[in-house]
């Protein structure tokens, strides 16, 4: 716990958020970062969009001033590589959803496990916290 | 007087809404889930209340990338249901209270937090889908809404320590509100679930159902729980229970539990609610 006088250092801060396994968090470099392929993501919330990007992926991702690593990732559906790209899933949520994928069968395909098992995993109480909190630490 | 006659706490999955929709809440999967909002929504029924205010994130509906307030207050008249990627949920428009949203948003100001006004914007599940949790499926919500948006998405969010004094902010601002009214706010998403990443599905049972003690009683422990112990034990989504906070610091020193439902899972998530009177 800590008093709520205390105020934390940025940099200390941001640090702690790369030992949590297993986990991206949004922090403002990864959405300065993804911020054309979340904007992107963000047009698909209309009908019209929707087919133009159906109709032809490559060429609708052409419009967004993205990397060619953030094109690629897109198109592969590579949802981890999405995030390590900056992508939130809040954002990609809009490309799976245009998927007609829901929310378990999307971020299922960011572990270990095919869309069954998670679903399995998650009907059985869902992933343990332990081991899963800290890397260092290892708890 | 305007006065805050209860809070109540609610996960916002959007899977719920899809089961309302769907007339699927009775079945195998979502019963369970929806027997423990049963007791709420009669209860709902017998008290009445004018206004919600609704304290809830936004997912990528009405705010992108292009601004992102912390602190944001809904003062427009109506608000509709966003288009979230599959098309808008067929639920009523959202009607705003204008004049109790301004009043808030003007008194906050005043009482140095410095909010973002909300004139016109569309409203994603996480304000239909705890609407539909308490109300069902009516021709009209039988409330007006002022929707108190929280970034919990992109780092840092705000701290739980100031999510809860804002929750106190928003208390004397809503006791001086001349017109009689019976306000209720409302605290949602949550609680742990992780949406990305290889350490996606994690859920804590057991930290939920602490976080859910402390905010009965005069506890006020929970405002100096820190970012980094929500996102280790809870989940990078478990995040959003900072919005709880904002719920529990608007009801004052003490509360009585007049409800409380624990389910896991709901989709990725673990589902979890209160109802919280203030006694004092």
């Amino acid at each position: 716990m800590t008093a709520p006088t205390e105020k934390q250092n940025i940099h200390d801060y941001l640090a702690e958020f790369d030992d949590i396994p297993g986990t991206r968090v949004f922090t403002a470099a990864r959405a300065r970062k993804g911020y054309w392929l979340n904007q992107f993501a963000m047009s698909l919330m209309t009908p019209e969009n929707r087919e133009a990007w159906k109709a032809d992926e490559r060429k609708y991702l052409e419009n967004w001033p993205m990397s060619d690593e953030q094109r690629e990732a897109i198109l592969a559906r590579d949802y981890n590589r999405c995030l390590d790209l900056g992508g939130n899933v809040y954002f990609l949520a809009k490309v799976f959803s245009t998927d007609g994928l829901s929310f378990a069968e999307a971020v299922s395909s960011m572990t270990d496990m095919t869309f069954p098992e998670y679903r399995e995993m998650m009907n059985k109480g869902g992933r343990s916290p332990q081991g899963n909190r800290s890397i260092k630490g290892g708890y | 007087m305007a006065r805050i006659t209860a809070g109540v706490a609610s996960s916002h999955v959007p899977l719920l809404g899809v089961a309302v929709d769907q007339g699927k809440t009775g079945d195998e999967y979502f019963g369970p889930i929806f027997a423990g909002y049963e007791w709420t929504k009669a209860w709902e029924k017998e008290e009445k209340p004018d206004v919600v205010i609704l304290v809830y994130n936004d997912h990528a509906s009405a705010f992108d990338m292009k601004i992102i307030p912390t602190f944001a207050i809904g003062c427009g008249e109506r608000y509709k249901s966003a288009d979230e990627g599959w098309g808008p949920r067929p639920v009523p428009d959202v009607e705003g209270h204008a004049d109790l949203g301004w009043h808030i948003a003007q008194s906050l100001i005043l009482d140095e937090f410095d909010m973002t006004i909300i004139n016109e914007m569309d409203v994603d599940h996480g304000m239909t889908v705890p609407l539909s949790m308490m109300f069902g499926q009516p021709e009209k919500w039988p409330v007006k809404v002022v929707p108190l948006a929280v970034n919990v998405v992109t780092y840092p969010v705000p701290s739980g320590n100031r999510c809860w004094a804002l929750g106190e902010a928003i208390a004397r601002a809503v006791e001086s509100f001349p017109e009689d009214l019976n306000v209720q706010i409302w605290g949602t998403g949550g609680m742990s679930h992780q949406l990305q990443g290889p350490r996606a599905g994690l859920l804590n049972r057991e930290w939920d159902n602490k976080f859910l003690d402390m905010l009965i009683g005069d506890s006020d422990a929970a405002r100096f729980i820190p970012h980094l112990e929500y996102l280790r034990e809870t989940g990078s989504e478990g995040i959003e229970m900072v919005m709880w906070l904002v719920m529990r610091g608007a009801l004052g020193k003490k509360t009585k539990c007049l409800h409380r439902h624990y389910h896991i899972p709901c989709s990725n998530t673990a589902i979890g609610h209160l109802v919280l009177e203030p006694t004092e």
